[in-house]
């Protein structure tokens, strides 16, 4: 049955449509899950608020065990979900970006449109900030075409790369966010927070 | 006041199950994932293709872009999605009360510092998005959701790094 778009059960437009929809849902959780506020998602850097930990890994084992469960019903073929590739040098590189930019900048794209539209100015300030990123990588691509495309692994799933079974994965995953949970609440008790 | 101020978002477990049933629910229609920078690139590419058409025939980051998309770049599932996001975020926001002109930042700072990072920080996040090929929502979490390989290296590396540094950025925080 699933994928709606790709098995033609509606079409590009209505997906479209769709994706506007799916889009407010998504804004709408993240700011109601606190993601609009730079100080609480820097928090869990520091121990004092680990709202970004527990609702990401929440949203993470969710996500893979719904997706893994309609497929074993057969109601969603995942041969047809588009799986990243994997390029490994450049997602690497991009995640330690990435990471530096999450420390200093407070936000991450997704939440600072949150913030942004709830009337954050050091979301907007980001964003403003992205667009300078995105827009430096682009004009500055041909200088580094070569490490963006380095390493090409095709679209592994990561339990084919441990050559594992993708519950048995999923086990593995759901058993180290509820550690991390356990220590999240751990550091909440420990690290005082004050008021933002 | 503080008791009030903490309670008000709800509970992060449940907004966390929330937000895999939205990710559950896009790959379901669409057979892809939320995402943020995508809808980023799209809207540099088209801008560029308006301002400096010349540049962006030529230019090879325009040119592979074309190469891959059909049509306006703006007519795209993250560029809609993204608009939605603002939406839900400040429906969010008029629900619980939230929306209000503010600059959050540690009490050791002042906000002009809080900004200049703010700043520093976006345009990291925009580079390093696509070296990643997708940021914390397009690379971690959907790709975590499809256990991509991708997925889990961007999650630890954005995470780890994040950790790594956060001794070095205290004063902006706490």
């Amino acid at each position: 049955m699933g994928p709606l778009v790709v098995n033609e059960i509606i079409s590009e437009n209505t997906n479209l449509l769709l994706a506007f929809f799916i889009g407010i849902a998504f804004g709408f959780v993240l700011e109601q899950g606190g993601f609009s506020s730079s100080r609480k998602l820097a928090g869990v850097f520091y121990g004092y608020d680990a709202v970004v930990l527990k609702v990401f890994f929440t949203g993470a084992i969710t996500a893979m065990l719904g997706l893994l469960f309609l497929s074993l019903f057969g109601w969603i073929d995942l041969g047809l979900v588009y799986v990243n590739e994997t390029f490994i040098w450049s997602a690497i590189i991009g995640g330690v970006i990435m990471g530096a930019g999450f420390i200093m900048g407070g936000y991450c794209p997704g939440t600072s449109f949150c913030g942004a539209a709830i009337g954050k100015i050091d979301a907007m300030i980001f964003i403003v900030g992205l667009f300078l990123g995105v827009f430096i990588f682009a004009e500055g691509y041909p200088l580094w075409e070569g490490l963006y495309k380095a390493g090409f692994m095709g679209s592994p799933r990561i339990s084919e790369f441990f050559n594992i079974s993708e519950g048995l994965f999923a086990l593995f995953v759901v058993i180290a966010a509820v550690l991390m949970f356990w220590g999240a609440e751990w550091a909440e008790k420990k690290f005082p927070r004050e008021e933002y | 006041m503080s008791e009030i101020k903490k309670s008000k978002y709800m509970n992060p477990y449940i907004a966390g199950v929330l937000l895999g049933l939205v990710v559950i629910a896009a790959n379901f229609i669409s057979g892809r994932s939320v995402g943020a920078s995508g809808a980023i690139k799209s809207a540099i590419v088209a801008s560029v293709e308006t301002v400096a058409p010349a540049h962006a025939e030529n230019a090879l980051f325009y040119k592979e872009f074309t190469q891959g998309h059909s049509g306006n770049p703006l007519n795209s599932w993250l560029v809609y999605q993204m608009l939605g996001v603002l939406v839900g975020g400040f429906l969010s926001g008029v629900v619980s009360k939230r929306l209000t002109w503010k600059v959050e930042h540690s009490p050791k700072i002042q906000s002009r510092t809080r900004l200049i990072f703010a700043l520093a920080g976006g345009v990291l996040f925009g580079i390093g998005s696509q070296f990643g090929r997708g940021c914390t929502s397009g690379s971690a979490l959907s790709g975590m959701a499809v256990l991509s390989l991708g997925g889990f290296i961007s999650m630890m590396a954005i995470f780890g790094t994040a950790f790594a540094l956060a001794y070095a950025f205290r004063k902006l925080w706490i």
